[in-house]
């Protein structure tokens, strides 16, 4: 908006600023305590933020030299294809292997965790030390990356998309375990308590007052995380546990950037396609507030 | 307060009684068709997916032996003792690990405080209710979408061939995840303000800019630095395997001690990872709680 435009009301606040300024000089003048406390923040964070890009060798020169590489890789990219229709038949067996690696990584996981997310939950086990260490078991085993775990089971059961499976298994059931427990003890207690007052057993009470309440929220975090863990599954390849990250890096070391594009389109729409059906099953399940 | 229940007739008892036995075996047939659905899709998944129980029984005891030895030493004087007998000689290489970890972290920082910054300019555009125009809101969102499918490591193994191996291409591939995964979070805050202050700006006759900064910002600031200090949080996770594909960090040393079977060195870096993570992890915490009772209390 030019200044010839000016609303009046702006041009009427303008002229009247200094007795606008008199009348509330907490708005115009901020403290300037908080004032210096804002600037010394941004001042700390913008500090690090250079002492990190000396840290890790950043060069005005390495970017251009490095983003011009990266601009010939993308027009080499275009038009993506696989060269062949055999090439292609074996990318599309190894993204069936990876959905397989993630399907099979969050169900086998949220069975495991089940259980799991009970015993670490307070209001099911309101013992301190046993949901002490059952949280810091899960903790760490969510701490180790699933690229970790991939190369730790590839070393146990050999190269191939089993590893895959394994490894997310394991990444996953820390994750769920400490979901589960939480959705746990947001339950509501009524129908617990009302199971218990007619004689049910705890067993029972776990049985028909909770996992009623918690199931379609725990279903709902384990499609939520069959998306999430489709991309994981196409990265786990490229330390040998299957899927198609194998082939990822392979043509990204082998500089065949028409098959990489052609690889991450497919990946990509594979992703947008579990999404869409995982984000309708969610729905199905809990309605409204599965939809996120 | 005495009440009776009174009995419905047994012919209209009979109806609602059949209503509800079809209802029930109608939701058991469900149950039923879906379980059969999900073992049809397990079975197939595990035959594509290699699954050998045989294999994973025979070799288990693999894994637990791994675990056991990666936590032997097999090194020094001790050698073949638990690895807590001789802390020093299990942390032989903590200066080296630590100078890593360090760089780990600040791979994580500036990937995550690049990326976010580019969010925060990106989300005002992709929010629905604050785009300037329709197109650019569509447009903005793709974009986000596609820099957040694409996994950070494949945008790490694409940069290590362009940019060298190093930290750089682990900082730009953790950034660029970053943009696309906090743009949309950041969009969603931005797309669930109250719209008064904004109409108030924009009846004064403010510019876009000038009603971003005074309208928007202040209400949606402390959501922003709770979701970056989350994705922080992430991001070192990330960065430490970023060293797998020589995009820097603690994870080239971890990968080598894998590869070369240095059992007690991968126990060391392992555990100097998830203790890392846990503090960043708590200490993040503290400070998101911090920031959202800000936000509840304005």
């Amino acid at each position: 908006m030019s200044a010839g435009a000016m609303h009046p009301i702006r041009a009427q606040a303008l002229a009247d600023r200094v007795a606008l300024e008199a009348r509330h000089p907490d708005i115009f003048r901020p403290s300037p305590w908080a004032r210096a406390r804002a600037l010394l923040v941004v001042g700390g964070l913008a500090a690090l933020l250079v002492y990190g890009l000396w840290v890790l060798e950043f060069s005005p020169l390495k970017m251009i030299v490095g983003l011009g590489r990266l601009g010939e890789f993308m027009v080499h990219m275009i038009p993506p294809s696989t060269g062949t229709w055999a090439k292609f038949w074996i990318y599309l067996h190894a993204l069936a292997e990876t959905v397989a690696i993630a399907f099979l990584g969050v169900f086998t996981a949220a069975a495991i965790a089940l259980p799991l997310g009970f015993l670490a939950a307070k209001n099911v086990v309101p013992n301190a030390v046993i949901h002490f260490l059952s949280r810091r078991m899960l903790d760490t085993v969510r701490g180790v990356d699933e690229l970790i775990w991939a190369l730790i089971w590839v070393s146990v059961v050999g190269l191939g998309p089993f590893a895959g499976v394994l490894a997310l298994v394991c990444a996953n059931v820390g994750a769920f375990g400490k979901l589960f427990s939480e959705a746990i003890e947001a339950a509501d207690r009524k129908a617990v308590e009302g199971v218990a007052s007619t004689g049910g057993a705890k067993l029972h009470a776990v049985r028909f007052g909770l996992l009623p309440q918690v199931l379609p929220v725990m279903a709902a975090q384990v499609l939520y995380y069959f998306e999430s863990n489709t991309r994981s599954a196409t990265i786990i390849g490229i330390v040998g546990a299957g899927g198609i990250g194998l082939h990822l890096a392979e043509q990204i070391r082998v500089l065949e950037y028409q098959h990489v594009s052609a690889l991450i389109l497919m990946i990509l729409v594979t992703v947008a396609l579990i999404d869409m059906v995982s984000t309708r099953l969610r729905f199905a399940l809990i309605g409204d507030r599965g939809a996120r | 307060m005495p009440s009776t229940v009174t009995r419905l007739p047994e012919h209209q008892l009979d109806a609602l009684a059949r209503a509800y036995g079809e209802a029930v075996s109608q939701k058991r047939r469900q149950l039923l068709i879906g379980l059969a659905l999900f073992v049809a899709a397990t079975i197939v998944a595990g035959i594509v997916a290699e699954v050998r129980p045989a294999t994973f029984v025979a070799n288990i005891w693999r894994f637990t032996d791994y675990i056991g030895r990666i936590f032997t030493l097999d090194n020094g004087p001790n050698t073949g003792r638990p690895v807590f007998t001789d802390i020093a000689e299990w942390m032989w290489g903590l200066d080296k690990w630590l100078k890593l970890m360090w760089e780990t972290l600040l791979i994580a920082y500036v990937g995550t405080l690049l990326g976010g910054i580019g969010a925060f300019a990106f989300c005002f555009l992709s929010a629905r209710n604050l785009a300037p125009t329709r197109w650019a809101g569509i447009a903005a969102k793709r974009y986000l979408e596609f820099c957040r499918t694409v996994p950070e490591i494949v945008f790490a193994l694409i940069f290590v061939v362009a940019f060298g191996l190093g930290p750089v291409p682990g900082v730009l591939a953790i950034a660029i995840h970053t943009f696309g995964a906090l743009g949309k979070q950041f969009a969603e805050v931005a797309e669930n303000i109250d719209m008064k202050p904004v109409d108030g700006l924009t009846a004064t006759g403010a510019t876009w800019v000038e009603t971003m900064r005074f309208a928007v910002v202040p209400q949606v600031l402390s959501n922003f630095v709770s979701y970056a200090l989350l994705r922080f949080e992430i991001n070192v996770r990330g960065a430490a395997v970023m060293g797998f594909v020589g995009a820097g960090g603690i994870g080239q040393d971890l990968v080598e001690a894998i590869r070369k079977f240095y059992y007690a060195d991968v126990s060391a870096i392992l555990v100097l990872i998830i203790l890392t993570v846990m503090a960043i992890d708590l200490g993040t915490e503290r400070l998101r709680h911090r920031f959202l009772s800000m936000s509840t209390r304005s």
